[in-house]
């Protein structure tokens, strides 16, 4: 096939979930894409816009919009980044109109990995293998920005051995946040444990999502209470053979 | 109520309106502006009303189902005739008052010996209401979908007889039943022009305020029955 | 004011009221499905689209919208008093009850007179204000705020009701629900029939009808609107819909977003004093519209919207925020994503400059809004604003100091990529850096990966 994709594997995957990229990149190539990696890469901008570091915020996406100029697949394994990227950068460059049709014109080439995988690659089964019971737990930027909900459990009913046994409160936000985990620890540490309660009820014994920010702040929650359930990310799951 | 703007006296009207002209960058006695070009006229499109279409047995099977869903009772009658029978037992050693709808007159309601009628006078009314078991009323309409009431204000029908006393009984011709609010609002568009009050009853009074727990009868009544009479 | 970390503890460990809050929004969370999923209100969506249209013109002309209010009002025999503030409306209040020789008056369910310290005005001045809505009689006893925009007295038990009866009334102690509501009925029977004036709120007010509309479930704003001879109704001006046609589409959103009734138990469409033909109604209507800085929104055509809202609760309800902190750790009477957004917007940025902080941006009110306010957009603002005041103020520096290192670094690319390398080295220091201590102690520290993706691709491209 050749298509080139680019891989934009965000901050937190880079420096703290790196076996999220691998395991991208291995899905992507096993379908036949080559992926490319523009290492001037660095962050979307996201923590300062949701802070209100406006101006900061634009300095970083400036450089996300140089170094994925050319890309014409920008493929990342987040919803709230590549919701950033979509919906957000927008908002950031409203007063430049130049800045503004770049971040326009980066739009529809930008791709949260799932959808992606549905949308583009138009595959359902990535002869993917993971034996157990698995939760899903829909991020709130995919869900409610991006209008992300079935997509990733069809990939998820496809990988062979794995049973998907939903959750009460799929939808309630994990807690994370960004800096509103830093400002309101005990607020956010009181919805990690509801999320974990309802994950509990399921019996699975791993929970899935698109977000590697849910993911660490669930499996945080997780192992501060002692309980034997991991965290994956949905590439991991569909890297398992 | 009278302020002080930039040296001159303004009343607290003039100091809003003002305000809120300023906000808005609008001068006094503009016409509203409209972002989306309406239909010509210059004025704002009217809300989609959306009302289903039914032959008459739709809306009064659906609106006993609705109506006894909210903790209603009905009971469907051939004609006038048969309308007091079925409440005879409701009435048994209770007091009752009835409003001064003529078609409750043509049931035979108001001839009733419990059935205090005939009020014309706020104060009696309300004594009269106060005391009495049962408050008896015709409707000016129903609606299907919600199962409710639509009771305008008026000499035929007051409003204490169906808020005061603790059960309230509706007897009407099975033809005033609409459709919904919708179709309410398209017959009606300004309810103001006709009455000082209009009240759609929607099941009996109820609340959850103390641990979300239901309780039927708060301050309006409690027991609410519908009596639907087939032909006028 | 600064965040009321110990109160926000102490709602949160406490299991009972955590209980209380989490079944309470969850069941009114449930029941609202129930009723705009696609099979039972398949125009749902284009309800929405319609309200938040509707408001969106009527609040853009609203001097249009409230002079032709006020002309149809006078038509049908009533009268409208203009208030800047809460205290001209209770002054107002305060003056006609005096005029009258009257010392009592009822009351139904209205934030907007919470919002204004109504009662606690009249108080002051021995006239008194019973409450009838059975939620806000109990706290009106307890001397206590609403706790939910809909449901006021979400935190109380039975028990504590119980109580509250016992100390205020004199009753004997009496947990059955069913026998404490028949005792507020009595009570307040007898209050509806003596007073001399009812003092109600309304959800909407019709320009072209000169009317107000009331939706209850207990019957006492009926009441409160039919039994006294006088009739007082106070309302924001930011109420106001052009025609009463509009309710077909406010009055299918309302009911069904705040408790998933379709219809509320009894909705009321008051257009002035009794006429001449009707025997019984008040004699008397004044319809009280307030300012209380509300014009200060409607300057700003980015935040306007946040005057769009019904006051259905569905934010609050959906809020997993709200539903961890409860409703009296908001500093105003309006809780919940609204109030986070409208509080800093009507008692000015400064005050409170963690409020629009107090959440994770889930958007899960944004996507219940009836009238589609874009609540995280509006917070996202407020952030925007808070930031530009600390920074004029030269407050909060480590944070924006953080911040502006953090862009540096990340429009540097080699330089990130070198602090990756040392990411092992840092990370282990996160519990014990002051603002991280306490995110730390709520769950385990991730480590940082022994080789971050860029170190991983670099190595692998060498070897192939």
């Amino acid at each position: 096939m050749n298509t080139r994709v680019s891989l934009f594997v965000t901050c937190i995957v880079d420096q703290v979930f790196p076996q999220v990229g691998i395991a991208i990149t291995q899905v992507l190539e096993r379908l036949g894409y080559q992926v490319d990696f523009p290492s001037a890469q660095t962050c979307c901008g996201q923590p300062a816009f949701n802070s209100g570091y406006t101006d900061e915020a634009r300095s970083i996406a400036r450089h996300f919009l140089d170094v994925f100029r050319d890309s014409e697949h920008i493929i990342v394994p987040s919803g709230s980044c590549t919701s950033m990227i979509s919906h957000h950068f927008a908002d950031i460059f409203q007063h430049d109109p130049q800045l503004l049709a770049a971040a326009h014109a980066l739009e529809p080439r930008v791709w949260e990995f799932s959808r992606f995988l549905l949308e583009v690659a138009r595959v359902e089964d990535v002869g993917a293998r993971f034996d157990g019971v698995v939760t899903y737990h829909d991020s709130c930027h995919a869900l409610r920005e991006l209008r992300i909900k079935s997509g990733p459990r069809t990939l998820l009913t496809k990988v062979q051995g794995l049973t998907l046994a939903e959750m009460s409160a799929a939808e309630e936000c994990c807690g994370f946040g960004g800096t509103f985990s830093i400002k309101f620890p005990e607020v956010s540490g009181a919805m990690g444990r509801t999320k974990i309660e309802a994950i509990q009820k399921t019996g699975a014994s791993t929970v899935v999502s698109i977000d590697s920010s849910c993911l660490m702040q669930l499996q945080g929650v997780i192992d501060r209470a002692g309980l034997p359930i991991r965290t994956m990310h949905l590439a991991e799951v569909l890297a398992a053979q | 109520m009278v302020g002080v703007t930039e040296g001159f006296l303004v009343t607290a009207r003039e100091q809003i309106l003002g305000d809120i002209r300023r906000a808005l960058g609008r001068a006094a006695g503009q016409p509203p502006l409209f972002e989306v070009a309406p239909l010509g006229s210059g004025e704002l499109a009217a809300p989609s009303l959306r009302i289903p279409r039914s032959d008459g047995n739709l809306f009064v099977n659906l609106f006993v189902q609705k109506f006894e869903n909210l903790g209603g009772k009905s009971f469907r009658v051939r004609d006038t005739s048969a309308a007091v029978p079925v409440i005879a037992d409701l009435l048994v050693q209770k007091s009752a008052v009835a409003s001064n709808s003529p078609f409750l007159r043509k049931c035979g309601v108001t001839g009733l010996p419990q059935v205090h009628a005939g009020f014309s006078e706020r104060d009696e009314l309300k004594k009269a209401c106060s005391a009495a078991d049962i408050g008896i009323t015709s409707v000016d309409y129903a609606l299907a979908e919600t199962g409710s009431f639509v009771m305008l204000s008026s000499f035929n029908e007051a409003r204490l007889v169906s808020l005061l006393p603790p059960a309230h009984i509706a007897i009407f011709p099975r033809s005033l039943i609409l459709a919904n609010l919708d179709q309410l609002l398209s017959m009606l568009p300004r309810p103001a022009d006709q009455t000082s009050s209009m009240v759609l009853i929607t099941g009996p009074s109820r609340t959850a305020d103390i641990e979300q727990i239901l309780v039927r009868g708060v301050h309006g009544p409690g027991e609410i029955y519908a009596v639907i009479v087939d032909q006028d | 004011m600064k965040v009321p970390e110990t109160e926000i503890q102490q709602a949160i460990n406490d299991p009972r009221l955590q209980l209380a809050i989490y079944t309470a929004t969850g069941r009114l969370i449930d029941h609202r499905a129930g009723v705009v999923s696609a099979e039972a209100l398949p125009d749902y969506q284009a309800l929405r689209d319609e309200a938040h249209a509707i408001k969106k013109h009527t609040i853009e002309n609203l001097d249009y919208y409230l002079e032709q209010l006020e002309s149809n009002v006078v038509a049908h025999g009533g009268k409208v008093v203009f208030c800047r503030t809460g205290e001209e409306a209770a002054d107002f209040v305060l003056n006609l009850a005096k005029e009258r020789d009257l010392h009592m008056l009822v009351k139904s369910k209205s934030m907007t007179s919470e919002e204004i310290h109504f009662n606690e005005r009249l108080e002051k001045h021995h006239l008194e204000a019973i409450e009838t809505d059975l939620g806000e009689y109990i706290l009106q006893l307890a001397h206590q705020r609403p706790y939910h925009i809909v449901a006021p007295a979400l935190h109380l038990t039975r028990y504590d009701v119980a109580d509250v009866f016992t100390k205020e009334l004199g009753v004997e102690n009496e947990v059955a629900i069913e026998k404490q509501t028949k005792l507020a009925r009595k009570v307040l029977r007898q209050k509806f029939l003596e007073a001399g004036i009812g003092v109600s709120g309304a959800n909407f007010l019709i320009a072209d009808s000169g009317a107000i509309v009331i939706v209850e479930n207990e019957g006492n704003a009926r009441l409160t609107t039919s039994t006294p001879k006088i009739h007082i109704a106070i309302a924001g001006i930011e109420k106001v819909i052009p025609r009463a046609q509009d309710l077909a589409v406010f009055l299918n959103l309302l009911g069904r977003s705040a408790t998933g009734q379709p219809l509320t138990v009894y909705t009321s469409f008051l257009s002035g004093p009794r006429r001449e033909s009707e025997i019984d109604g008040p004699d008397e209507f004044y319809l009280l519209l307030l300012d209380n800085g509300r014009t200060n929104l409607l300057a700003d055509p980015e935040k306007r919207q946040s005057l769009f809202c019904i006051r259905c609760g569905a934010c609050l309800n959906h809020c997993p925020v709200y539903r961890k902190i409860g409703g009296h750790n908001y500093p105003w009477v309006y809780s919940g994503p609204i109030g986070a957004i409208i509080t800093p917007q009507f008692h000015g940025i400064n005050q409170d400059t963690w409020l629009p902080f107090a959440s994770s941006l889930c958007g899960a009110c944004a996507e219940v809004c009836p009238v589609k306010i874009e609540i995280p957009k509006l917070l996202l603002k407020l952030r925007e604003e808070v930031t530009e005041v600390k920074r004029r103020q030269c407050s909060d520096g480590l944070e924006r100091f953080a911040f502006q290192l953090f862009a540096w670094v990340a429009t540097h690319p080699k330089i990130y990529r070198f602090l990756a390398n040392l990411g092992s080295i840092f990370f282990p220091l996160v519990p014990h850096i002051g603002p991280l201590k306490k995110w730390a102690s709520q769950r385990s520290v991730p480590e940082p990966a022994k080789q971050s993706f860029h170190a991983w691709w670099a190595s692998r491209k060498g070897s192939s």
